[in-house]
């Protein structure tokens, strides 16, 4: 504990001042697919709790990052609606009105998501597979048409004016969290246990996992990273709206986790870094060679032909770096 | 915090909002028998099957275009009787063989595989016909020739669009004469055998390759006729059309029971009606009813209402 206590101020006093060289000599656009990495990165590795450790195979993290985006923009944003009964616009100043305020509405915003994830984990207990997919898929469309026939919250307009409150510092401060959380509960029981239920739910439960109980706190785990992350894209982007959290943000967020390798945090990492930069770049070729589209195109073909002949994504179920540092420090006995 | 709309709502209104949803259903339910057969068979959620819906409506409109029934400007000239019938055809046809084709080349080398590279690569698929589409078609909206003009039917308390009521009964004709093949013909007692018992059904001697194939191919015809009729009623072709429309159609079919083709008439038409009743109150809650439907089946009923129950599919 008090090594992960340790590395997580070293890496914060770092990435203080990785923030401030960008901010000084990086291009704003470098800065924002850097930025938008580290939000996928806590997506893709929260995500892969549910779906790769879990096995239980959601699309619904859009629905999640809604719910966080939005409700931690209600505490640092001022709403601003037409009210119907007193036939006049009415602003709601925000609770928490200073940047201090950014981490404790995160924060909020992760547990309203956890707080669904409850709601979603217990009811599709029963279900698995595919059923779970259009289950957790249909939940995420609910969130974003219940969000559209909230006015107050912008409706299907959106809501502007978020305080661009995210930077590279507090992005990868959760992307450093979210992977010392997740690796830390890959290797403790509760990690062991989930490898167990994906692996044979029947085994597991004889053997004393309680196998539903688990799944739910499979469920709250990602739901609240997700929730961040959704906090962290909205105060990026300034705007949110229904959307940009359809379920096709969910279909994105599971194929990093596919091609990356499901089950893997590298792969997650790995997986969500090239599906967040690789657009990117390849925006300049599709205008160079004229032919706008054919970049998703190229990206639904690799879907298939990766399922087709590498099922198991880049990394399978392993974490390749572990290896690498360990065969770069022999000497070490033991490892952890 | 419900929109309600001006109008009183009356038991009049309800009755006319019960046979929009019972057309609308109609399409669902044409939809639903892909999903239905391709599950029955394989077990698997054909994810590409709204898009082959969606270029069902486009195979009949290119055509059509090129014969000149959708000019620029001015007005559409009415496409004649045999005309129309020749482009149900050739949708039909383009359908079922862009059905068997995504079989092939998709879905068959992952037949071995877990099912959830099967659930990705479906997804890939309709990802890919998704933006293959906009590449092809371009992203702007898209009118359709006229077939018929639009003028309401007085059916006693309600009045219905006329090609409203072309829907119902075309796909009424098309669900009678799907069940009549899966119940009375040679193929469809394979296609009822494969969906049995895969194994067992080869052992028998029938060609399992062969009649999936043909179950891809009669859902696609199914849903290449929906097409064509959604384009004449609401003439906007866009190419993602088909991906409400295939979820939906797709929770119709596990209301009704997965794998039976009754509960997918059943289910469509249900949920279309359910919609549309809704829609009396909310249009944007209506877009909520089928997730609600399909969250509240797969809880209380995962075996749809026509569905075999027993067995632990879910």
């Amino acid at each position: 504990m008090g090594r992960m206590v340790l590395v997580l101020m070293v890496s914060l006093a770092v990435l203080f001042g990785v923030n401030w060289f960008l901010a000084e000599y990086i291009d704003d656009y470098v800065i924002r697919v850097i930025n938008l990495c580290g939000i996928s990165i806590v997506l893709a590795v929260s995500l892969n709790v549910i779906n790769g450790l879990c096995g239980q195979f959601s699309l619904g993290h859009a629905g999640f990052m809604a719910i966080g985006a939005y409700v931690s923009a209600y505490f640092t944003t001022t709403l601003r609606y037409f009210d119907e009964a007193e036939a006049k616009y009415v602003a709601i100043e925000p609770m928490f009105s200073t940047e201090w305020g950014f981490v404790p509405a995160l924060i909020m915003g992760g547990f309203a998501a956890a707080a669904a994830g409850i709601v979603v984990g217990i009811p599709t207990l029963r279900l698995k597979g595919d059923y779970l997919a259009i289950a957790t898929l249909g939940f995420g469309e609910i969130v974003t048409i219940m969000v559209t026939n909230f006015e107050t919250i912008g409706g299907a307009n959106g809501l502007p004016g978020l305080p661009a409150y995210s930077n590279t510092f507090w992005i990868y401060s959760f992307v450093i969290l979210v992977i010392m959380f997740s690796y830390y509960l890959q290797r403790s029981t509760f990690g062991r246990a989930l490898i167990a239920i994906r692996e044979n739910e029947l085994a597991a439960e004889v053997m004393g996992v309680n196998a539903a109980r688990l799944k739910v706190m499979a469920f709250i785990y990602g739901a609240f990273f997700a929730g961040i992350a959704g906090g962290l894209l909205g105060h990026l982007q300034q705007t949110i709206s229904p959307v940009t959290f359809n379920f096709m943000k969910s279909i994105e967020v599971v194929v990093m986790l596919v091609l990356g390798g499901l089950g893997s945090m590298t792969g997650a990492i790995v997986g969500a870094i090239i599906l967040t930069a690789l657009p990117e770049a390849l925006r300049d070729v599709e205008s160079s060679i004229g032919l706008p589209g054919v970049r998703m195109v190229a990206y639904s073909l690799v879907l298939i032909l990766l399922m087709i002949f590498r099922p198991q994504g880049i990394f399978g179920q392993r974490e390749l770096s572990l290896k690498l540092l360990r065969r770069l420090l022999p000497n070490r006995k033991g490892g952890e | 915090m419900l929109p309600l709309l001006e109008t009183e709502v009356t038991f009049e209104l309800i009755l006319q909002q019960i046979a929009n949803g019972v057309a609308k259903g109609s399409v669902y339910a044409l939809i639903a028998v892909g999903y239905t057969l391709v599950y029955g068979v394989l077990q698997l959620i054909n994810f590409a099957h709204g898009e082959v819906y969606m270029l069902g409506a486009y195979f009949s409109y290119y055509p059509a275009k090129w014969l000149g029934y959708v000019p620029e400007t001015g007005e559409k000239p009415k496409v004649p009787l045999y005309l129309i019938g020749l482009l149900f055809l050739a949708a039909m046809t383009a359908c079922a063989l862009l059905g068997m084709l995504i079989e092939r080349l998709a879905y068959r080398p992952l037949r071995n595989s877990s099912r959830l590279a099967a659930l990705i690569t479906a997804i890939g698929v309709s990802l890919l016909l998704q933006n293959g589409g906009q590449m092809a078609f371009g992203a702007d909206p898209k009118g359709y020739p006229l077939f018929m003009e639009q003028e309401a039917v007085q059916l006693g308390p309600v009045a219905l669009a006329n090609t409203k009521i072309v829907i119902i009964v075309v796909a009424a004709v098309m669900m009678a004469g799907l069940h009549l093949f899966v119940q009375k013909t040679k193929p469809g007692a394979a296609m009822r055998a494969c969906s049995f018992d895969m194994r067992t059904a080869r052992l028998m001697g029938v060609n399992v390759d062969r009649t999936i194939a043909l179950t891809f191919a009669i859902g696609s015809v199914m849903a290449a006729v929906g097409g064509v009729l959604v384009a004449m009623d609401q003439p906007r072709l866009t190419p993602l059309m088909g991906l409400l429309m295939g979820l939906k159609a797709f929770i119709a079919a596990v209301l009704g029971g997965i794998g039976s083709i009754p509960g997918a008439a059943l289910g469509g038409l249900l949920l279309g009606v359910a919609e549309s009743v809704v829609g009396t109150w909310s249009t944007t809650y209506a877009e909520a009813v089928a997730f609600i439907v399909l969250i509240l089946v797969l809880l209380i009923k995962p075996s749809g209402l026509l569905g075999k129950a027993g067995r632990e599919k879910v």
